[in-house]
């Protein structure tokens, strides 16, 4: 842990005394948030506010991938301070975020408008209007035509072109981070995992370092390899999803048809390893709940080696098809910069050519993963963004192989009443499918979570959507939508 | 032709009744290419049958060309198929010139489902319709020039001696009327709102050009719009059966099942080629619908200047 005077470095996955976190007046704390991401390659893991007497700690965490770590520092506000968002879009959300829950007002913030509408009715907000004859409004959701969960789109468009489109979340806000404070408890791992459930793996890995962390447990070495395992076998069958659903989109059969029975199979892996199909209750504090062999690793191994070649068959089909590349290529742009200054992350980010990557970029001690990959040939367009996807899922399988060959024998841990340890900051990120989950916790001083603060990638990459649709036809919303596949759970949380 | 009254009513009829089996042709066929099951061959029936028992919801801001719409597009796509010939036989209401009242009714069930589709209000609606106007507007461009083929080929002014006359010998110069037959595969593509124009089968309102003017229908009058289009989908693909196959060549009854098989035949194909690629964007769909056009013209070129082909 390296000391400086501005801020405090705090590896991934580790904690510290939250007093020790230094803190700063309101402007120099502004100084060196902004000094850190637009000069010094930081970006925002999390930031949030934690309520003391009548007083409010805005507490920052950056990521710093040139330190390997996070920066963290703190100030203390009442009931107003200068936004940052003026200066850096990135915080937007954050700082609305804080204004809902607590009322902070952050002044000169240019759109001051709800997130989640916690305290009033969902959707009721002004929303950005362009005036004249030949502007045509499109209001799409919250209930969509698909099986997905409700969010409310609004387009502003003349002719087949979208000018502006702004994004009305909040339908699935079901006070997850409430229920969290004064854990953990029993349910604490079910809403980690449920927060977006198809990041469940990677949710609880994250609680669970944070966890082992403030416990002081230290973690087998097969325990870190099965979860590294369980946590590509999600990635795959997300990144699966998504691009099977992306050929469904554009009409092209054979791989929309193949991915969705593929993903299936990703998934029934998953229930292999540890007997559901996504994950959950799997991964807790110390370890894994199920024993996972080398019997069981051969079973998985020989499944994925029949699956895969499927599997390649059906993207191939897809990535040489002229009509699907004339579809994809060129739609639904994000330049390097806007991803840069929305502070976007993830696969999203890594589409834009910004190398954002937490595998990378915030490595912990003991674990192996798949490392990252060269970013330099995308230019943020829809193809772009399923071509990351497909390198990602490569990259996964030759982990997965290596990984399930090597596997000990690990046995069982059952969980145990845990305390953490008082009045500490823990922090931990991982880089889930959709790109970095953090997750950062602050005790009381009897062990209990004063904050558990969850930051979804789509809590970042939501704004980059409303991007890809400037100056877009409005006709390919449905696959800019995809190729980002924004949770709106773990936005809503 | 003493019987060929009897052989059009038969093929007539079975036109009415086997139309509503294409749309399960074509999802068999995606099906097959696609490795699944697929929704039963007869399902669009029970569809049909569902549908007719229910109600219809009519949307509120409408007045009231929504509710008229599906009946009138019924209406003018069976009187449509009465013009057209149907198993290689002359259709009985003939007369020069019908060929305009072929496919203007035609365009008068479109001008009454884009109308219906503006009364709903809905904005998803307007935007289908914009398209639907655009596009068709490009289509018909080559649903002429292939009209003027077929006079210069068959010369003749009525739509059955335009399609009914392209004897054996249409076989020995092949090139032209292969040429217009792949125009007229698009245009069925595009009228009949297929991959690559559109897709049939998408949920994503804002990407949809026939499907979002139908949004707001519902019970019979939903059955009326699926049967109407699955209608339209026989009539083009007689159409093209016609014009590839010479007539005159079987007995009677021999034609009629080379025909329907022949319509049949053509719906495999539409599933053959929405299984093999992704739709186009809208940007292409204007250039694709011009090529209709374009290649009908090279084969009145090859029609008046080399005389059927170049030998």
């Amino acid at each position: 842990m390296m000391e400086t005077k501005n801020f405090l470095l705090l590896g991934n996955g580790k904690s510290i005394p939250f007093a020790s976190v230094p803190e700063l007046p309101v402007a120099e704390f502004s100084k060196v948030c902004l000094t850190s991401i637009t000069a010094e390659k930081c970006r925002i893991a999390a930031f949030f506010a934690v309520p003391e007497d009548d007083r409010f700690i805005l507490t920052a965490i950056l990521g710093d991938p040139a330190a390997a770590g996070f920066r963290v520092l703190k100030t203390v506000v009442k009931e107003r301070y200068p936004s940052l968002t003026a200066h850096y879009p990135g915080f937007n959300r954050f700082e609305r975020e804080i204004h809902e829950l607590y009322g902070i007002v952050p002044e000169g913030h240019p759109a001051l408008k709800p997130l989640r509408f916690v305290n009033t009715q969902v959707g009721d907000m002004e929303f950005y209007r362009m005036q004249g004859k030949a502007i045509h409004e499109v209001a799409v959701g919250p209930v969509h035509a698909g099986v997905i969960e409700p969010g409310h789109f609004r387009f502003e468009c003349m002719g087949e072109t979208v000018y502006s489109l702004e994004i009305s979340l909040g339908y699935q806000h079901r006070g997850v981070e409430k229920l969290l404070q004064g854990g953990p408890d029993r349910r604490t791992g079910f809403l980690i995992e449920t927060a977006a459930g198809d990041s469940s793996i990677a949710a609880s890995i994250n609680y669970c370092r944070i966890m082992e962390s403030l416990c002081g447990i230290g973690l087998s070495d097969p325990a870190v390899k099965i979860r590294q395992i369980a946590l590509e076998l999600e990635r795959c069958a997300n990144h699966i999803g998504d691009l099977g659903a992306l050929a469904g989109d554009v009409a092209f059969l054979p791989t929309a048809s193949f991915c969705g029975r593929i993903r299936g199979e990703y998934l029934n892996m998953s229930a292999d390893l540890c007997g559901n199909r996504f994950g959950r209750n799997f991964i807790i504090p110390g370890g894994c709940r199920y024993p996972v062999d080398q019997e069981k690793a051969k079973k998985i191994t020989r499944k994925l080696q029949t699956v895969s070649r499927e599997l390649w068959n059906a993207l191939d089909l897809m990535f040489n098809s002229p009509t699907v590349l004339d579809r994809l290529e060129n739609t639904g742009s994000v330049s390097l910069e806007d991803a840069r200054s929305l502070g976007l992350v993830g696969v999203a980010a890594r589409a834009c050519g910004l190398d954002a990557d937490a595998r990378r970029d915030f490595p912990v001690a003991g674990e192996k993963t798949t490392g990252s990959l060269p970013v330099d040939n995308y230019n943020g367009d829809v193809i772009s963004r399923a071509k990351v996807r497909y390198e990602e899922l490569k990259k996964s399988h030759d982990f997965l192989f290596a990984a399930l060959a090597e596997i000990p024998e690990n046995g069982a841990v059952i969980s145990q009443e845990l305390t953490p340890a008082p009045d500490m900051l823990a922090v931990s990120v991982t880089e889930a499918w959709r790109g970095e989950l953090c997750h950062a916790a602050v005790t009381g001083s009897d062990g209990k979570f004063r904050v558990l603060k969850i930051v979804d990638p789509s809590f970042h990459n939501w704004e980059g959507l409303a991007m890809a649709l400037r100056n877009e036809e409005i006709a390919h919303f449905p696959i800019c939508n995809k190729s980002f596949n924004l949770s709106y759970c773990g936005h809503d949380l | 032709m003493n019987n060929s009254l009897p052989v059009f009513a038969v093929n007539f009829i079975a036109a009415l009744v086997l139309a509503p089996l294409l749309p399960g042709i074509i999802n068999k066929v995606k099906a097959f290419f696609a490795g699944r099951k697929g929704p039963r061959l007869f399902q669009l029936y029970s569809d049909l049958g569902k549908l007719l028992k229910k109600e219809c919801v009519i949307s509120s801001t409408s007045g009231g060309i929504l509710r008229i719409a599906p009946a009138i597009q019924l209406t003018l796509t069976v009187l449509a198929a009465l013009l057209l010939p149907m198993g290689f036989k002359n259709s009985p209401l003939m007369f020069p010139g019908d060929v305009l009242l072929f496919f203007y009714l035609l365009g008068t069930c479109r001008f009454f489902s884009v109308l219906a589709a503006l009364d709903t209000g809905s904005s998803f609606e307007g935007m289908g319709a914009a398209r639907e106007a655009f596009f068709s507007a490009l289509a018909e461009a080559a649903v002429f020039a292939v009209l003027a083929f077929l006079v210069l080929f068959s010369h003749s002014w009525t739509l059955s001696g335009m399609l009914t006359g392209i004897g054996m010998d249409s076989w020995i110069s092949f090139t032209p009327v292969l040429l217009v037959s792949l125009a007229m595969l698009l245009v069925m593509l595009a009228e009949n709102c297929r991959v690559p124009f559109d897709d049939p089968e998408t949920h994503l309102e804002l990407t949809m050009i026939h499907e979002a003017m139908i949004l707001d229908y519902s019970g019979a009058d939903l059955g009326a719009i699926l049967y109407t289009s699955s209608l339209k989908l026989w009539i083009f693909g007689s159409f093209i059966v016609s014009m590839l196959i010479p007539g005159n060549i079987l007995s009677g009854w021999q034609e009629t099942a080379l025909s329907i098989g022949g319509v049949f035949a053509s719906a495999v194909l539409v599933g053959i080629v929405e299984s093999s690629m992704a739709r186009y964007r809208f940007l292409k769909v204007p250039p694709l619908l011009i090529s209709a056009l374009v290649l009908a013209i090279v084969a009145m070129i090859f029609q008046l200047f080399f005389n059927g082909g170049i030998r």
